[in-house]
C-alpha cells in the first residue's frame, strides 16, 4: 500500500528556495519563523494533550497523516498525535471532528452525512479502508493510525483526489437505457421482485472508492475500470427493464481490455465495502455472462 | 468568469431535477455545489415519495391531507401543484430506472405514512433518497451537464435597487475549494438555489454537516424574505447519540412506540387515539418528549421503537437499511430488541419565499427544495412530501429559468397584496453588528452592467477571503456550537417566551463574537476551516430570523408549540411569517395563507389523528 503525493517539482516556492540558498530573502526568513512558531505550537499542544491523557484514562490516541502542499512545515508528510476524550459509541469521524474543532482547525477531511450514505469519509484506518463515520473507536487498537486512501493522490491531510475514480464510474455509461416504454400515461415499466432483488445490492454503492483503493489490480493498471464501476455496469446489465440490445452493449464495455478480465478475484474490494456489496461475485457473474454471450455467436 | 444560461446552486434532488429540466428546455446549464452531487443529503432520505398513482387514490385527497397536515398554513396553489404533478414525476424517475420496491405484479409498491388517507408513499426499501439521488445524477451524466463540484457559493450577484422587487440576479460568486480561488458565474437566464436544509442551526439533527442553509442566508441578505422560519420539523424517531434518522417507514409498516413502563403511550396516554404511532410527526415528537418530561422516558432521554413483531422477512425486505443504521450508530439489533429513539431536528418547513414556479421576488433568482418555501408544508410537513417537492418544484424552477412558457403564478412574492407589518418589539438588537456600511443588498456593489457587477463582487469576495485568512481572532467552531446549543435548548419542540428571548440574546452574543472570527489554516488547498467559517455566518443569520419568528408567533400551529397559548389561533395567525434583511436591519412582517384552491377552499378544521 502506498500513499501517493503529487509531484512537487512545479512548486515555485521550492525552486525559489533552491536558487537562493546563500542569501535568504525576507520571505524565506518570515516563512522559517512561521514554521518555527507553528512547530512550537504543535509541540506545546501535543504536550498539553498528553498531559490531559495521562490525567484521564478515557482518551484515545490518534496518529493522523498530515500533508499540505501549500503550507510551510506541512509539505513534508508527517503524523500528528491527538488525544481525544472517549465517549461511548464514538466513531473515528467523531474523534477527528473533535480533534479539529478543539485542537487544530486546519485538520482536513471530507465528511457530510455522518451515517454512511454520502460516501465522503473513506480513509485508511489502522491499515484498512473504512468509512470513518461507521467505524467504532472501541473496536480499534491504539494508537489509531488514520491515513488518506492509498492509491489515490493526496490533496491535503486525509483528502484524496477522486477525479480518476469518477472518470472510471462514468466510463461504463452509468445510466438507464431502454427503447421500450409502456404505452399508457402514468404507467411504469414492470419489474419482478426477483429482478429487483437481483440488482438491489449493486444499487447500494455510495461511491466512497474504498474498493478501488483496496484493489491491487487498479493500483497497477490505471485504466482498469475497478470494482465500483464494474458493479455499476452490473446494476444495469442485470436490470431486466433495459432489454437485450442494451445488455449486449454493456457486456462489450465491461469486456474491454481493462474490464472484468483483469480481476483476479482477490476479494479485497468485497472485504472493504462498507455497504456489503458482493463486488467480486458481481464481477465474476459478469465474466460468466460475457462468456455465455460470446458462445452465442459461435 | 464562467457563463451559462442557468446556474443551479446545489446538487441534491431539487438541484439535479432543476438542471435536467432547464437542459430539456434547451438551456446551457451548470451546477455549482460544495459537494460532489452523490454526496448530497437527499441521499439520506429513507421513507418515500407520496404520489397518487392508483385509481382508488386521487391528487385531491393528497392535497387535502397535505393542507390538513400543514395546519392550514400551506398555500393551496403550491400544494395542488405538488399533488397533481407528483405522479408523473415518480413515473419519470421509474422510467429513468430508479429501483423502486415492487409488488407481485411488478408495479411500484406504496405504503402507509403518517397523516395520509391512502397508502401512497412510493419507496425503494428504506433508502428511497439514495436511489433517487443516484438515478438523477445518472441522468446528469448522460446529458453531459456541467458540474462544478467542491465549489462553495459565497454570495449572489444582485443589483442594489432600493426595493428588492426591482432587483435582478445576474449570477453568483464562488470559492473553488480544491484550488483556493474565487471566481464568478454569470447566469443570463437565472440562478436556482437548491441548497437544501439548515439543520446545523441545531445540535441534534438528522441533517448532514453540510446542511448550513447557505442558499437561504444568501438570498436573505440579497433582499428575499425568509418565510415561516419558525416551523421546524422535529422527527420523532432519531437515534439518541448521533441524530441518525430511523425512517417513519418503520411505523408505516407497523412499528410500535413504548415508554419505560412498556405502555403504548400514543394510545394509552391519548395523544392520538385513532392513528397512534402514525399520527403527524409533530404530534408524535411532542408525545415522546412529554413522556420523558413526565418521568416515563428511558434513561430520562428517549423511548423505544419496536419492530420485532414484523418478523425478519418483512424487515429485511422493506426496512433492511434500518437494521444497519441501528446497529452501526447505536449498537442496537432491531431484530431482537427495541431501538432507542428521540425527536431530532429534521426539516425546515420555511425558507426562501417563492411562488409555485420557484420564482423569488428578485428577478432571475429561483429557489426549490428544502431551502425554498412555496409553501407546500405550511406549519408541518407530512412524511413522504419532501421528495416529491424536490422533483416537482425543481422541474418547475428549471423550466421557468430556461424560458418555458408557464401560467401566471397565483402566489404573490414580496410586499404585495395584503401584507401587514408585525407589531412585535424585540428587546434585543437583531441584524448586523456595528456599522452596516454603504452596500444595499449584502452583495450589492454599484456597477453599470452585469459583467461589471460580477467582477466587482468577485473582488469583494476575494477581499473577504484574504481578510479572513490574514486576521487573528476566534475560531468559528465555538461560535457555531454556542448557536446550536441555545437553539436546541430554547427553540426546540416546546417553546416558551423566556427561552425564546434568551435565544435571541445568546445569538446577539454569537454575532458579536463573529465580528472577531478568523481562519487559522493559511492554506489555499482544501481549506475547510475557511468554508466552515463562512457557513457559520449563514447559520447565524438563519438562527436569528428563526428565533424572531418563533418569539412573535404566540399560538400553537403544527410544529410550532407555545406554552403561552397552547391552541391554534386562526383569527390572528392564519398567516405566513416573513423576515426581510433590509440591509442589515431585519424586519418582521406577515402575509395571509392562501386556502383557495383550484376548485375548493380548504376550510381550517381541528387537526386530530
Amino acid at each position: 500500500m502506498s500513499t501517493q503525493l503529487p509531484k512537487q517539482t512545479e512548486k515555485t516556492d521550492e525552486t525559489a528556495a533552491e536558487t537562493e540558498t546563500d542569501v535568504p530573502s525576507k520571505g524565506d526568513e518570515r516563512r522559517a519563523e512561521k514554521r518555527r512558531r507553528a512547530d512550537e505550537r504543535r509541540r506545546q499542544r501535543e504536550a498539553e494533550e498528553a498531559e490531559r491523557a495521562a490525567a484521564d484514562e478515557h482518551t484515545v490516541e490518534l496518529r493522523v497523516f498530515r500533508y499540505d502542499p501549500d503550507v510551510e512545515g506541512k509539505q513534508e508528510p508527517r503524523f500528528d498525535t491527538f488525544h481525544v476524550p472517549f465517549e461511548k459509541g464514538m466513531t473515528v469521524l467523531d474523534a477527528l471532528m473533535y480533534a479539529r474543532d478543539t485542537y487544530d482547525s486546519s485538520l482536513t477531511f471530507r465528511h457530510s452525512c455522518r451515517q454512511a450514505v454520502c460516501g465522503s469519509d473513506a480513509m485508511f484506518v489502522n491499515g484498512g479502508q473504512k468509512l470513518a463515520c461507521k467505524t467504532q473507536i472501541d473496536e480499534l487498537e491504539e494508537p489509531i493510525r488514520v491515513e488518506p486512501l492509498p492509491h489515490a493522490e493526496v490533496t491535503k491531510d486525509l483528502v484524496v483526489d477522486l477525479e480518476h475514480f469518477y472518470d472510471q464510474m462514468e466510463a461504463v455509461e452509468p445510466y438507464f437505457q431502454t427503447n421500450e416504454y409502456p404505452d399508457g400515461e402514468l404507467e411504469e415499466q414492470r419489474q419482478t421482485r426477483e429482478n429487483r432483488e437481483k440488482i438491489k445490492m449493486s444499487t447500494r454503492c455510495i461511491w466512497c472508492s474504498a474498493c478501488m483503493s483496496s484493489c491491487n489490480i487498479a493500483a497497477g493498471d490505471n485504466e482498469y475500470l475497478g470494482p465500483a464501476a464494474i458493479n455499476k455496469a452490473y446494476r444495469f446489465a442485470m436490470d431486466e427493464r433495459e432489454g437485450e440490445d442494451v445488455k449486449q452493449k454493456r457486456l462489450e464495455i465491461i469486456e474491454q481490455e481493462h474490464g472484468v478480465w483483469r480481476c483476479q478475484t482477490m476479494f479485497s474490494c468485497t472485504e472493504v465495502c462498507p455497504k456489503d456489496i458482493p463486488l467480486t461475485e458481481h464481477i465474476q457473474e459478469l465474466k460468466r455472462e460475457a462468456v455465455k454471450n460470446n458462445l452465442k455467436f459461435w | 468568469m464562467y457563463e451559462h444560461d442557468v446556474v443551479v446552486v446545489g446538487a441534491g434532488g431539487a438541484g439535479l431535477r432543476a438542471a435536467i429540466a432547464a437542459q430539456e428546455e434547451g438551456a446551457d446549464v451548470a451546477i455549482v455545489s460544495k459537494l460532489h452531487p452523490v454526496r448530497s443529503h437527499t441521499g439520506a432520505a429513507e421513507g418515500g415519495i407520496n404520489a397518487a398513482l392508483r385509481d382508488a387514490d386521487s391528487w385531491e385527497d393528497h392535497a387535502y391531507d397535505t393542507m390538513k397536515g400543514s395546519d392550514y398554513l400551506g398555500d393551496a396553489p403550491a400544494v395542488e401543484a405538488l399533488c397533481k404533478e407528483s405522479p408523473e414525476e415518480v413515473i419519470q424517475l421509474e422510467h429513468w430506472g430508479m429501483p423502486f420496491s415492487r409488488e407481485e405484479d411488478g408495479r411500484v409498491s406504496q405504503r402507509p405514512f403518517g397523516g395520509l388517507s391512502f397508502p401512497r408513499t412510493t419507496y425503494a426499501g428504506a433508502e428511497t433518497g439514495h436511489q433517487m439521488l443516484h438515478t438523477m445524477y445518472e441522468q446528469v451524466v448522460k446529458r453531459g451537464i456541467t458540474v462544478y463540484d467542491e465549489w462553495h457559493v459565497m454570495d449572489l450577484v444582485v443589483t442594489d435597487e432600493e426595493d428588492p422587487a426591482d432587483r435582478t440576479c445576474h449570477g453568483v460568486v464562488a470559492y473553488d475549494i480544491q484550488r483556493g480561488e474565487v471566481d464568478g458565474f454569470r447566469a443570463s437566464g437565472g440562478v436556482i438555489l437548491a441548497t437544501g436544509g439548515m439543520g446545523q442551526v441545531f445540535d441534534h439533527t438528522t441533517n448532514a454537516v453540510a446542511n448550513t442553509g447557505d442558499g437561504v442566508a444568501m438570498a436573505y441578505r440579497a433582499g428575499v424574505p425568509m418565510e415561516d422560519m419558525e416551523f421546524i420539523q422535529f422527527h420523532p424517531t432519531t437515534l439518541p447519540s448521533t441524530g441518525v434518522l430511523i425512517s417513519e417507514g418503520v411505523r408505516g409498516e407497523g412499528g410500535i412506540l413504548y415508554n419505560e413502563k412498556g405502555e403504548r403511550f400514543m394510545f394509552e396516554h391519548g395523544y392520538a387515539n385513532n392513528d397512534g404511532e402514525l399520527a403527524s410527526r409533530d404530534v408524535v415528537s411532542r408525545a415522546e418528549l412529554t413522556e420523558v418530561n413526565e418521568g416515563r422516558g428511558i434513561e430520562d432521554e428517549y423511548v423505544h421503537l419496536d419492530m420485532r413483531h414484523l418478523g425478519e422477512e418483512r424487515i429485511l425486505d422493506r426496512l433492511e437499511n434500518i437494521l444497519h443504521l441501528a446497529e452501526d450508530f447505536e449498537g442496537a439489533d432491531g431484530l431482537t430488541e427495541p431501538m432507542p429513539v428521540k425527536p431530532g431536528q429534521h426539516y425546515a418547513m420555511g425558507g426562501i419565499e417563492t411562488n409555485e414556479h420557484g420564482e423569488t421576488v428578485i428577478d432571475g433568482l429561483y429557489a426549490a427544495g428544502e431551502c425554498a418555501c412555496a409553501s407546500v408544508h405550511g406549519a408541518n410537513r407530512l412524511g413522504g412530501n419532501a421528495l416529491p417537492e424536490l422533483i416537482v418544484f425543481g422541474k418547475r424552477a428549471g423550466h421557468h429559468a430556461a424560458g418555458k412558457e408557464m401560467d401566471a403564478a397565483e402566489i404573490p412574492t414580496g410586499k404585495t397584496g395584503d401584507w401587514e407589518p408585525a407589531e412585535y418589539e424585540f428587546e434585543v438588537d437583531v441584524g448586523v453588528v456595528g456599522d452596516r456600511g454603504p452596500a444595499a443588498a449584502d452583495g450589492g456593489a454599484v456597477a453599470a452592467d452585469a459583467e461589471g457587477l460580477i467582477q466587482a463582487e468577485i473582488e469583494r469576495a476575494r477581499e473577504r477571503v484574504e481578510d479572513l485568512l490574514a486576521r487573528k481572532g476566534r475560531n468559528h467552531a465555538e461560535i457555531r456550537s454556542a448557536v446550536q446549543k441555545t437553539m436546541t435548548a430554547n427553540v426546540n419542540v416546546f417553546r416558551e417566551e423566556e427561552g425564546l428571548k434568551r435565544s435571541l440574546s445568546d445569538l446577539r452574543e454569537a454575532r458579536e463574537a463573529y465580528t472577531e472570527v478568523a481562519v487559522s489554516d493559511p492554506s489555499r488547498t482544501f481549506n475547510t476551516d475557511l468554508i466552515h467559517t463562512m457557513e457559520t455566518r449563514n447559520i447565524l443569520d438563519i438562527a436569528e430570523a428563526l428565533a424572531m419568528g418563533a418569539l412573535a408567533r404566540r399560538e400553537f400551529r403544527g410544529a410550532h408549540w407555545r406554552k403561552e397559548r397552547q391552541e391554534r389561533d386562526d383569527e390572528n395567525w392564519l398567516k405566513h411569517t416573513l423576515v426581510s434583511w433590509n440591509d442589515g436591519e431585519p424586519e418582521l412582517w406577515y402575509k395571509p395563507a392562501i386556502l383557495e384552491g383550484e376548485a375548493k377552499t380548504y376550510e381550517p378544521k381541528v387537526r386530530s389523528y
